[in-house]
């Protein structure tokens, strides 16, 4: 919120009047009537590992996040760049890799990758898309700097989030709502349902029949499942209402089966199918990947995309854009050494106390490392584990995020932040004007996940 | 529709209807324990409570002795006894929450709300004093759901499917109280018409909240078997009788029938049993054994319920 010189950014200038004059008992008031309302919605996910509290609040911050018109349209440039690029890749990747023949990246990443899936090879999805929902993490690291840290391109979660946190903040304080002219975000239902919709197979009769598929009510982002459907006037199915017969998809109904012609799956590619991927899946639908491949039905995101988001591609994005734009990216990576190399190996395991190493296939903030805020011991233990198998291992620098006002125990202070838009690709690429700031509620923290003791908060786009 | 939604707000409406019926069981065998042990029989209330609710074979195998204290935790809050209140709660919110997109904010938040208090309700806090005001809540939030439904809901098969579970469920209930107060307790023919007679079946009246509606209706202060019986079975005045559930049955399965164009042996069931209470005479139904009647009523609702799952396509 504050610019280096420690003047109130122009964004934040009404906002923080309001702040000023916001007396705690307000902010305490609107707090419980958040979560009241959140809980008695049902607005919850669950924790893995913890049966006592299997279904928790994700902490709701009363001060919005605010972006100007123009920061917006600078950032949502490079988002567009991005995305197209990654579904330029992915294409390439499962066709005629290209991208490995001209050696701009190593073979051994894609195909030793876990990720990738062989079976897609040749299977020409709808329009070529491959990520249809993404989710691209983003930090700001000054005024006019913002680094990608991650991008999410397998099922991103968390714009249900986004969109109870705006509901909230206009039941909470209308009046802020009235002094400017926020963009709204309350549209992504719609733009999703046109998404899905314009990427129905060819052999779709009428309006095509979109379901949105569920590992079940214990899965942790079920809400957001139920919520999409919902929003979008879809069936929301588990795997068992799904079957295949005679080489289509139909859905179990009280009448008649229906056929489906568009499957947006929040169920992971290994348990898509379990006579394609791992047999002992009884989430998924057998013989579904079949009917994909016959152009009979639409998954979204495609199976193999995962392969765009791991933490090792990560670091090739820069000519990944170059390579599928002919442009120089608009948008930076975080400066990144891989511990699969010797040298970014030895600087790393020097340097461990500074840095933040991540598993290159990990997710969710589970299993990395924060050395400015780790222990000795803690920092020991991890060099072993980089020692041992140092291709699962990425580093980053620790970055100056930007902090916004928040907040806390002790009163309003800052604390970090980072920003998730979501991005839609069908038959053309829609953004959100806004998406899911994610805060580090503890002081000093940069870990904004959820399930690590994250919270949310509105983010306001500011129209001209 | 898919099948499993179907299935799933049949279960929802089934399970908090469940509850409800476990509270005015509960109140029943409570009111009783604390009437003067003077009257003979009624140390046995709380195993007459199990056998209504269904529950006096797990009962047994979990706690072995009737004991006041273990029964009232068992039909509210042990979780491994699929039928007490904080269990159907717990199936109801569950079903209702993997169909969350069929039913309405209000018919959501009333479940969920429900769930939330009860989980912040510490069962060592529901001391016998506090029994009565527990079991109240229980009810209201149980009618409050189902005012929700009623209020909110569009009569399409969601609609219908809730209808259905509620008023199967209610008609088993019914039709158990009955069954079991009549069989267990007047076993002996010397009873009938003492006064232990009369404070049984006002008890019975009681649990289905109809202790005063029975003097509103025939105008009689005393509780006769004969008409206590005809009351709870034949006169579709009364909300918990088993023509009235069946009319609602009824006029739900016609719903189905209109909005997906066909009928089905799920139809034929209901109709039969429907038309047997219509045309069905007291005198009978005792002549030929009111525990067949009613024993004969439960495996037809059974069976109903059965062959709307196999109709409708529940998982």
């Amino acid at each position: 919120m504050f610019a280096p010189n420690g003047s109130v950014r122009a964004p934040y200038a009404r906002v923080e009047k309001w702040l000023e004059n916001l007396g705690n008992e307000v902010i305490e008031r609107a707090l419980r009537e958040s979560e009241a309302r959140f809980r008695r919605q049902g607005i919850t996910f669950a924790v893995y590992g913890d049966d006592k509290a299997s279904e928790r609040l994700i902490p709701f911050d009363i001060v919005p996040r605010i972006f100007s018109a123009s920061e917006w349209r600078r950032l949502s440039a490079g988002i567009e760049q991005r995305v197209r690029a990654m579904n330029a890749f992915l294409h390439d990747l499962y066709h005629r890799q290209e991208i490995l023949r001209a050696g701009r990246i190593p073979y051994d990443v894609i195909i030793q990758n876990e990720a990738f899936v062989p079976e897609m090879v040749g299977v020409n999805p709808v329009k070529g898309i491959y990520a249809h929902i993404m989710g691209i993490d983003i930090v700001r690291v000054n005024e006019n700097e913002f680094y990608v840290l991650e991008d999410n391109c397998r099922t991103p979660s968390g714009v249900s989030y986004m969109l109870e946190d705006r509901e909230a903040m206009m039941f909470l304080f209308p009046e802020l709502f009235a002094q400017q002219r926020v963009a709204p975000v309350e549209n992504y239902p719609a733009m999703l349902r046109k998404t899905l919709d314009s990427v129905a197979p060819p052999t779709t009769r009428n309006e095509p029949t979109v379901v949105v598929l569920t590992p079940g009510i214990h899965n942790s982002a079920f809400f957001e499942h139920a919520f999409l459907a919902d929003e979008m006037g879809v069936e929301l199915c588990e795997g068992d209402d799904l079957f295949v017969s005679d080489g289509w998809l139909y859905m179990r109904t009280t009448q008649k089966p229906r056929r489906v012609d568009v499957v947006y799956r929040r169920i992971d590619d290994a348990y898509l199918d379990p006579l394609a991927f791992r047999p002992d899946s009884n989430l998924g639908v057998p013989g579904i990947f079949d009917v994909y491949r016959a152009g009979h039905v639409t998954l979204v995101n495609a199976p193999g995309t995962g392969v765009a988001d791991d933490k090792s591609i990560y670091t090739f994005m820069p000519d990944i854009i170059r390579f599928y734009t002919g442009d120089k990216p608009l948008l930076n990576n975080v400066p990144t050494w891989r511990c699969s190399h010797a040298g970014d190996l030895s600087y790393v395991l020097e340097h461990l106390s500074e840095l933040v190493v991540k598993e290159v296939h990990g997710s969710g903030g589970y299993g990395m490392l924060v050395g400015p805020t780790s222990s000795k011991a803690e920092i020991e233990l991890f060099r072993e584990k980089i020692k041992t198998r140092p291709t699962n291992y990425i580093a980053q620098p620790t970055l100056a995020l930007s902090a916004v006002p928040t907040f806390t125990q002790s009163g309003i202070a800052a604390r970090h932040v980072d920003l998730r838009p979501f991005v839609l690709s069908g038959d053309q690429i829609r953004i959100t004007t806004g998406g899911l700031t994610r805060v580090a509620l503890k002081e000093g923290s940069l870990v904004v996940n959820s399930s690590q003791g994250g919270g949310t908060k509105d983010t306001w786009v500011l129209e001209d | 529709m898919l099948g499993r939604t179907a299935s799933s707000l049949y279960w929802m409406s089934r399970y908090v209807e469940r509850a409800e019926n476990m509270a005015r069981l509960l109140e029943v065998g409570y009111r009783i324990s604390l009437m003067p042990g003077a009257i003979e029989g009624h140390r046995d209330e709380w195993r007459s409570t199990l056998t209504s609710a269904a529950c006096e074979q797990s009962y047994t195998e979990k706690h072995g002795d009737i004991d006041g204290a273990k029964v009232i935790h068992f039909l509210l809050f042990d979780e491994s006894n699929s039928s007490s209140v904080k269990s159907c709660l717990k199936t109801a919110r569950n079903n209702g929450r993997a169909v969350r997109t069929a039913l309405t904010r209000d018919v959501w938040e009333s479940l969920n709300s429900t769930w939330n208090e009860l989980a912040q309700i510490a069962p060592e806090n529901i001391t016998s004093d506090r029994l009565p005001e527990f079991l109240e809540w229980v009810k209201q939030r149980a009618m409050g759901f189902r005012g929700a439904l009623l209020g909110t809901m569009l009569r399409t098969d969601n609609y219908y499917f809730s209808q259905l579970g509620n008023f199967i469920e209610r008609a088993d209930n019914t039709a158990r109280i009955l069954d079991v107060k009549y069989f267990i307790l007047l076993p002996r023919p010397s009873d009938v018409g003492s006064d232990l007679d009369t404070q049984q079946w006002a008890q019975v009246l009681r649990s289905v909240s109809a202790h005063r509606a029975y003097r509103w209706f025939y105008k009689d202060s005393h509780y006769k078997p004969w008409l206590v019986s005809e009351f709870l079975i034949l006169k579709e005045e009364m909300p918990r009788s088993l023509l009235f559930t069946y009319n609602w049955v009824n006029l739900a399965l016609d719903g189905l029938g209109e909005l997906y164009g066909s009928r089905y042996a799920c139809h034929e069931i209901a109709m039969e049993t429907h038309d047997r209470l219509k045309n069905g005479n007291m005198e009978q139904i005792f002549q030929n054994g009111l525990h067949e009647f009613l024993q004969d009523f439960m495996a037809a609702n059974n069976s109903l319920s059965q062959s709307i799952a196999t109709t409708y396509n529940f998982p």
